[in-house]
């Protein structure tokens, strides 16, 4: 089985693996860099629980292949925190009570972060687009919004 | 029992807004759920499922598979033991083993497109994909069935020749697809329609929906020489998985221990057993670890839906709104195998109102699908869409408000339910009361808009439930329950814990142990936990403080009886003795007698009974017929809410699946009864964009039976929903909406088919 | 079990000659949004992959003086980006980006969504009415092909062994001119569209009809030009009539199927709607124009 060797950037680190063609980024992470904390919902790109940043863009990590990334810089949910800090998204996912089950919330923390960055003022709708492409199936999605709206005004904040 | 509510105690963290104990895992991606354990030296397997919706197996050669590089084992359900049938007629028992056994792996027959037939362990999970299609099973396609009222024809495809239905008279002589009737009643019907006014007849369809969590089903087994097992798994209930394991593969229970993983997502559906005893028999034929996770495909194909259900409904009032009489028959899809929720359907009906005179009956129907699993208030949602309508349209016909008529008609305490459950101390009129004075009940509403509404009834159920919670030296305290956290029962656990004893919660780790640790605890399920196992903390941190006092007791060399515990500390009421705090007691406990610890194993009762109402705005597209839900709010008698975020959240998760269910969600098959929307993108659940906020209006009736007041707050904000949908979108386009889901084409098609009426 | 091999080309000759070797073994990679899913439930099975994203034409978007070249490999959300080139032809970004959801806008390419072939592509219908054409690199050198010529079937487009498409043109927008593009969903965002519905409209100077072109999609093997639009438009404003004889031949011009995404009947009706609505939105963005 042809097996390609791969240099990427995850949360800062070098990292090196190899993997063989059909692997896709979300196969490499889980099976052989073990970072287990983006999930596997549905492989096909329509839950967005594998929600990862490459190269500054939010994709679901399912539908990249591990031997496109030779250079490429990547963030998941084990990057979010630095070191014992929380991302003020993650502070405000736990003070509104923005999860349940938590299985989409690494996806979905992701998607927020990558939506905040590109907008830093949304709107209650577009947050709900801007978080279309991840199911949850808890919540019912109120709480994560108003999550998301309550970290933009923090964010905001402490940028001005 | 003490009820502090009654007592007017002001609590200390007992409705208080705190973050979750499980939280920082889950926001750092910490929490390690079903399929991300790794244990060294694994195999993996995947399962050859059914291409066909009903066939004989005639002949299964695995050789092929068997001979292929790194494939390890093969199983069929030669490799697992036969478990015989129940002589007919059956009596109602629907944990049948002879089902779970041929649905876990099929025997004679396969009777849905992708039930399990063969499991097999490889090196990986890409060669036992491969592995699974070498495989060589032989088929006799026979005729297929997949919707109830076809399914109980005498001349229908059968699915079980064993099978003859159960509860009629005289015994049939001929096998059915309906396993079973339940009947219910009360009064005489043909003299309450005598008296009614006005009646109306209608029949009402729903589709069977997937119960849609995030993570898909995942295991691990890893069986040893001594025939002992540990079962990682995601579950809602680990102690059912184990007794089910143990029984279907005729092991010593005690011989399996079962972790229950973090869960993503169950709402019902993972209460069964479906890859678990595969993946063990797998483990006990290589000697090796074996992990098995489902595909989302798999997920549609081979898990549990909720019922689709076809009913008859027929409700009679006089001019005032007095409901005279109601007679119902619901015919329920089991699925493959006996055992839909046809009894809870009975019970959910009418329970919310005073009805004199009921006839009931339902239909148990097997059909070529899944076999049906648990899903929020199992039964339920559809009845109340069936009745629930029926009463909007009485109201309407009368020219009475439609929570008026409910009003009217209400249970109050001292009321019964169709089965006989007398209500205690409810909240139904307090709801009521509450939506009437709401300002969104007579908000102005825009052009193409309507507004809906309906009552949900849940009855709840305590059950089997044990903690343990153990005081350590340095005063925290580590209470286990054996129930795993699917809805925040970790912080209810904690508060309950913490207020107990008058600590900080942050001195309380709560914890979900397994198996091997704990006594047996029924199901996270039937919004049970709260109540039931939340007694069970309650009682186990009792017996610490209990112990606690004791310990003090001893220290000051005085009676017992003169030490209270008030706010985290031992107290006597003689001067000169300074309380001994909690942390202070547990660093003498063990040089003054030993370890202290509190254990309860209980079979709570007295579970009260809750009512959800609900108002929706929707606007229809009358051009497409789209539906966009625009304003949401749910009343909700929830007992006494411990954690109240956790609560809002069951009831916003609860209403945003109910309006999947009405507008969007269901089953696609084609011709061959092959399932068309295997997936996410169209199976199509609610995205966040299709959903505005949903307001929770929490309403504290609290129920006597449990020390804080608890009732189960997860089952009833699903049941209203796709009535109170419904309803909206009848209100939107004048027209009556009577089948599920009101997708486009179907309210597209009953605008214009209203319009040529009026044309 | 196929060993599947992985290349990243950074011309285009190689990837001709890469493509040709392999023969029908080869796809080309580029967000892979769909190809992954394909692959991943065994619907294709390839040997060899040709990543195109590291070819620099793939990735350009060139506004030249006389015509819009967009890369096949630009992603929806980099189209969306390009302010200038939303400006000039804002009813093709507004398709491609109407494909899946934000992470999948960041990896779905404006080629792999024509090549794919879904009768349902969001952005065929756009395309077809901004006339676009295909620029197709293959062993024989390069050729152009409208957008409604390259696609010849569900699934199916007119290139041949060793070809691929290494952009899109679309040609620079007529004064007075507007163009848009609208789908139908049963949800708000991440379904495929049951109907599809793309219009290109240019004004006289005395605001009636000069040219129209509107394309539906997903209401027909391919995306369907319907071709009484323009008869019906030009000379005409936007009245009632107008709209109601559009309404007419947009559903006279579907020959749908049942499937889990809609109805005959369904497709057919909406497809008449949706025709009305994009024609008012290209209509407007035109008279500012």
């Amino acid at each position: 089985m042809a097996r390609n060797l791969v240099t990427a950037t995850i949360n800062g680190d070098e990292v090196e693996f190899t993997c063989s063609t059909e692997q896709t980024l979300l196969d490499v992470l889980r099976e052989d860099l073990h970072m287990m904390g983006t999930k596997n919902g549905c492989g096909s790109g329509d839950c967005g629980a594998c929600t990862v940043i490459l190269n500054g863009r939010p994709v679901n990590a399912c539908l990249v292949l591990g031997v496109e990334l030779d250079g490429a810089n990547i963030e998941t949910i084990e990057g979010m925190a630095k070191g014992n800090e929380l991302h003020p998204l993650q502070q405000k996912f736990l003070d509104h009570a923005a999860l349940q089950c938590g299985i989409c919330t690494p996806g979905i923390l992701l998607m927020a972060k990558a939506l905040l960055e590109k907008n830093p003022d949304p709107t209650e709708s577009e947050v709900r687009f801007g978080l279309a492409g991840n199911l949850c199936r808890c919540t019912g999605y109120d709480k994560i919004v108003r999550a998301v709206l309550d970290a933009a005004v923090e964010m905001r904040a402490s940028k001005s | 029992m003490n009820n502090k509510d009654s007592a007017g105690t002001n609590f200390k963290w007992v409705g208080k807004r705190t973050r979750r104990p499980d939280g920082p895992d889950k926001v750092t991606g910490r929490a390690r759920y079903g399929d991300d354990m790794i244990v060294p030296g694994m195999l993996h397997a995947k399962i050859l499922r059914s291409p066909h919706a009903h066939a004989k197996i005639l002949s299964i050669d695995t050789s092929k598979a068997r001979a292929f590089k790194g494939v390890k084992a093969v199983v069929t359900s030669a490799d697992i033991p036969d478990h015989p049938l129940t002589k007919p007629p059956y009596g109602p028992i629907i944990t049948d083993f002879h089902d779970i056994s041929c649905n876990v792996l099929a025997r004679e027959k396969v009777l849905y497109d992708g039930h399990a037939i063969a499991g097999v362990a490889a090196t990986s999970e890409r060669i036992a994909r491969a592995a699974i299609k070498l495989i060589e099973v032989e088929y006799e396609v026979l005729p297929h069935v997949l919707d109830p009222l076809e399914a109980s024809k005498p001349d229908a495809p059968v699915l079980h020749d064993h099978q003859y239905t159960h509860g009629v008279d005289p015994e049939p002589e001929k096998p059915s697809n309906v396993f079973r009737v339940v009947t219910g009643g009360r009064g005489d019907v043909e003299k309450g329609f005598a008296g009614a006014d006005i009646i109306v007849e209608r029949e009402f369809s729903s589709q069977p929906v997937h119960q849609g969590y995030i993570e898909p089903q995942a295991c691990i087994a890893t069986a040893s020489e001594d025939d002992s097992v540990e079962l990682w798994t995601t579950t809602q209930g680990h102690f059912v998985i184990r007794a089910f394991c143990a029984r279907l593969l005729n092991m010593d229970m005690a011989r399996i221990r079962v972790t229950a993983s973090e869960i993503g997502g169950g709402f019902g559906g993972k209460n069964n057993i479906y890859a678990e005893p595969v993946a063990i028999r797998l483990s006990q034929m290589t000697g090796r670890p074996v992990r098995m996770v489902m595909s989302r495909s798999e997920v549609f194909r081979a898990t549990g839906p909720a019922s689709g259900t076809h009913t008859r409904i027929r409700m009679g009032a006089k001019k005032d709104g007095t409901i005279t009489a109601a007679e119902v028959d619901i015919y329920n899809q089991a699925g493959a195998f006996k055992g839909s929720p046809v009894g809870r359907s009975i019970e959910t009906f009418f329970s919310a109102y005073t009805i004199e005179n009921i006839r009931a009956s339902g239909y148990d129907v097997c059909v070529n699908r899944p076999k049906v699993a648990a899903y929020r208030a199992p039964g339920a949602p559809m009845a109340a869409f069936a009745a629930e309508g029926t009463i909007n349209e009485l109201a309407s016909r009368l020219g009475m408000d439609a929570v008026d008529i409910r009003m009217k008609n209400a249970v109050r305490e001292g009321d019964q339910s169709l089965s006989g459950i007398k209500y205690g101390q409810i909240g139904l009129l307090d709801v009521l009361e509450k939506v009437k004075s709401h300002e969104h009940y007579s908000a102005p509403l825009g052009p193409n808009q309507g507004r809906g509404f309906a009552l949900g009834y849940w009855m709840h159920g305590g059950g089997l439930s044990s903690v343990s919670a153990n005081l350590l030296d340095d005063g925290t305290i580590a209470v286990a329950t054996g129930n795993p956290d699917i809805g925040g029962s970790r912080s209810s656990m904690r508060v309950m814990a913490a207020e107990e004893l008058g600590i900080d919660i942050e001195m309380i780790k709560p914890i979900v142990a397994d198996t091997g640790s704990m006594g047996y605890s029924h199901l996270t399920a039937g919004s049970r936990t709260t109540f039931a196992t939340g007694m069970a903390v309650i009682n186990a941190v009792r017996e610490i403080i209990d112990k606690l006092r004791a310990l003090a007791a001893k220290k000051w060399e005085i009676p017992v009886e003169e030490i209270t515990w008030e706010a985290g500390q031992a107290e006597t009421g003689r001067d000169g003795i300074k309380a001994l705090s909690l942390k202070e007691l547990a660093g003498m406990a063990t040089k003054m007698g030993g370890p202290i610890a509190g254990h309860s194993e209980i079979n709570a009762g007295g579970a009260g009974a809750a009512f959800s109402a609900q108002l929706v705005d929707v606007e229809v597209d009358p051009e497409t017929g789209f539906v966009s839900p625009k304003r949401y709010t749910v009343f909700q008698d929830v007992g006494r809410a411990i954690s109240p975020d956790y609560v809002e959240g069951q009831i916003q998760g609860g209403a945003v699946q109910g309006i999947g269910w009405a507008l969007n969600e269901e089953y696609v098959y084609d011709d061959q009864a092959r399932l068309q929307n295997t997936g996410f993108l169209d199976y199509r659940m609610p995205v966040a964009s299709d959903v505005p906020m949903i307001d929770a209006v929490l309403i504290e009736v609290p129920n006597p039976n449990h020390p804080y007041g608890v009732r189960g707050v997860g089952e009833p904000p699903i049941i209203s929903a796709p009535a109170a949908v419904a309803n909206a979108v009848e209100n939107a386009i004048g027209i009556t909406m009577s089948s599920l889901p009101l997708s486009p084409p179907k309210v597209l098609n009953a605008i214009e088919q209203g319009q040529a009426e009026k044309d | 079990m196929v060993d599947l091999r992985y290349e990243s080309p950074e011309t285009i000759e190689v990837a001709v000659a890469l493509l040709a070797a392999e023969g029908q073994m080869a796809r080309v990679f580029a967000g892979g949004t769909d190809l992954l899913v394909q692959m991943k439930e065994e619907l294709v099975e390839p040997a060899l992959l040709v990543d195109i994203k590291k070819i620099s034409e793939t990735r350009l978007i060139a506004i030249d003086p006389d015509q819009v070249r967009i890369g096949a490999a630009v992603t929806g959300a980099e189209l969306g980006e390009n302010e200038q080139l939303k400006a000039m032809w804002p009813g093709v970004v507004e398709a491609v980006e109407l494909i899946g959801s934000a992470q999948v806008q960041g990896r779905a390419t404006i080629g792999g969504n024509l090549c794919n072939a879904s009768p349902a592509a969001d952005s065929v219908p756009a395309l077809i009415a901004a006339e676009a054409r295909a620029v197709i690199a293959g062993p024989d050198g390069i050729r152009e092909v409208p957008v409604g010529e390259f696609l010849t079937g569900p699934g199916q487009t007119s290139l041949g062994l060793g070809e691929f498409v290494t952009s899109i043109t679309l040609p620079k927008p007529p004064e007075h001119g507007g163009d848009a593009y609208l789908r139908f969903i049963p949800r708000t965002e991440m379904d495929i569209a049951v109907v599809g519905a793309g219009l290109s409209v240019v004004l006289n100077p005395d605001g009636t009809c000069a040219a129209a072109r509107l394309a539906l999609g997903a209401v027909a093997p391919t995306a369907r030009l319907v071709e009484a639009a323009s008869e019906i438009m030009v000379g005409n404003k936007l009245d009632d009539t107008v709209l109601e004889a559009l309404s007419a031949a947009a559903s006279e011009t579907c020959s749908p199927i049942d499937d889990k995404r809609g109805t005959i009947e369904f497709r057919t009706k909406v497809a008449g709607v949706l025709a009305c609505r994009v024609a008012k939105i290209a209509w407007r963005r035109a008279e500012n124009n």
